[in-house]
């Protein structure tokens, strides 16, 4: 598994429940170190041993913890240039919606190592919509489902999102645009640098 | 509407940053995105020349010359500040009645996005602006965990090597070996020698033959102690050309006497490196823990360094021990 994915937890498990909660699942799950390194690679089932860790000690089934993962790296100071990055996917939230078809090619171009599964987003009506996430990575539909309600309130727009299952291992989560320009949303500014 | 509104409303869309010049080379029409990089500085009825400036090719003043270049890609900035570089394309129109020139920001679109607070909406559906944008914060971010990461392990090689044990040119041990090697004997109250070997004229091989010749000098020196002392024993690489050799359970000078004039005479043997002939020798000073009563790291080293000045002092080349009268002389 990508280093930037165990970082992703790792940073996530820190900003919320604190380093000594880190500190405590790494000793639990063996690993010996307490750091992931982002740029390096690591085995898969590092990652779903620390994952299932966590999940007892915090008391919360995976798939939530997931989604709040997925939150996280959209809505938390820290993550900005990761929001910035999905950003520059569309003007709009459905703009950004139909970006997601490109995102795993968009994350290679910037990590050649770093294998997402691809989405497609399939167009029900103009409001409804459904979010296909191929196999590859477990769990990866629920950081989507995190992902997708954190970046409608980024864009300002309303949307109710479910898990709708697993069709021939393809996880498929349905949203409703109920409003495209609910509340303002955050600003976007194309030239801003973190320098 | 004529066909000028109807050509400039396509561009408008296509290429937002298009101007439309008339036969004298006056601005008719302007895109919006370029129209928004001077918002105060209306571009219409301005010569264009008066408002860019041809970086190349140069010596272009009229519209007819301009016209002549049509298809090469042009190279422009802005007269006044910011000096905004651009790229353009021209394109006549037909009947001699003016011309197209599409512009666009090139490789100074990071800096122009800042500076003119552009947006998704000021760039063509079609611009690859964006996705350049977007490239150049992901790779930046990507190298910025990249390079972090360097640092760390570069971090890690230096405490790494820190924590070495082995002089590396030689493959002997280290001063901090041999510091940890003496401490443990001494703690363990062993009995042994200790020889400080010093190379006579090694820094004249080093300036006539230069570095490698050294190198070469210093490794077989290294291979000869070691092959004049048991396995037991220790030999390390103090200094450029300082050795210290640790002779276990021995303190019978005459057979110190014997290695330490066996380790001579070979040092002195010429080594050939490339064809030359490298001359060198060496000093030895020895001292024993059964010269001491409750013997102490330094207190040996530092005998053994007073036996090798008196080694020095006689002439080179030859072997001391280290004795209290001599040091009461000091």
């Amino acid at each position: 598994m990508h280093g930037l994915i165990n970082r992703a937890i790792q940073s996530f498990v820190c900003a919320t429940y604190g380093r000594e909660c880190w500190m405590q699942a790494t000793e639990e799950a063996g690993f010996g170190f307490s750091e992931f390194e982002a740029m390096l690679v690591y085995d898969r089932e590092k990652s779903y041993r620390i994952l299932d860790v966590l999940s007892t000690e915090l008391k919360r089934p995976r798939d939530d913890f997931l989604e709040d993962l997925g939150t996280y790296l959209v809505s938390h100071p820290d993550m900005e240039g990761l929001r910035r990055l999905l950003r520059f996917g569309g003007v709009t939230y459905v703009e950004f919606l139909h970006s997601l078809d490109d995102l795993a090619d968009r994350v290679r171009l910037a990590v050649s190592d770093l294998d997402l599964p691809s989405l497609e987003l399939q167009e029900r009506s103009p409001t409804e919509f459904e979010l296909h996430c191929h196999a590859g990575l477990e769990g990866y539909s629920s950081v989507m489902v995190g992902i997708l309600r954190a970046m409608a309130d980024d864009y300002g727009a309303l949307v109710m999102l479910t898990h709708a299952g697993d069709r021939n291992g393809v996880d498929i989560i349905s949203m409703i645009l109920v409003e495209s320009a609910f509340a303002k949303g955050r600003h976007f500014d194309l030239g801003a640098r973190n320098s | 509407m004529n066909d000028l509104d109807q050509l400039s409303t396509m561009l408008d869309t296509l290429c937002p940053m298009f101007t439309v010049l008339d036969k004298d080379g006056r601005i008719q029409k302007v895109g919006p995105t370029l129209q928004k990089l001077r918002p105060n500085q209306p571009m219409v009825d301005h010569c264009f020349l008066e408002i860019f400036q041809l970086v190349r090719p140069r010596n272009i003043t009229n519209l007819p010359a301009l016209m002549a270049i049509a298809g090469t890609k042009l190279h422009l900035k802005f007269h006044d500040e910011p000096q905004t570089a651009l790229k353009g394309l021209v394109a006549p129109l037909p009947d001699g009645t003016g011309a197209v020139i599409n512009l666009s920001f090139g490789i100074s679109i990071l800096d122009a996005v800042r500076d003119y607070s552009l947006t998704s909406a000021d760039f063509s559906g079609t611009d690859l602006a964006i996705e350049l944008l977007y490239l150049v914060e992901a790779k930046s971010a990507a190298m910025e965990a990249s390079r972090s990461l360097n640092l760390r392990l570069q971090g890690a090689m230096l405490a790494a090597e820190e924590q070495a044990y082995t002089d590396t040119l030689t493959g002997l041990k280290n001063r901090r070996a041999m510091d940890h090697i003496l401490e443990h004997l001494i703690s363990t109250k062993s009995t042994f020698a200790l020889m400080h070997l010093d190379l006579d004229f090694f820094k004249s091989v080093n300036d006539k033959l230069g570095h490698a010749a050294g190198d070469h000098v210093l490794c077989e020196a290294a291979r000869i102690m070691l092959d004049e002392t048991r396995s037991g024993d220790a030999v390390a690489r103090v200094g450029g050309d300082e050795f210290v050799l640790i002779i276990r359970n021995l303190s019978n000078k005459e057979r110190l006497e014997r290695i330490a004039n066996r380790l001579i005479g070979r040092l002195q043997a010429p080594m050939s490196f490339e064809g030359d002939a490298c001359v060198i020798s060496a000093s030895i000073g020895t001292a024993l823990t059964s010269q001491f009563l409750s013997p102490k790291p330094a207190e040996i080293l530092h005998a053994a360094d007073l036996a090798l000045y008196e080694a020095k002092r006689s002439g080179r080349s030859c072997h001391r021990f280290y004795s209290e009268a001599t040091q009461a002389q000091h």
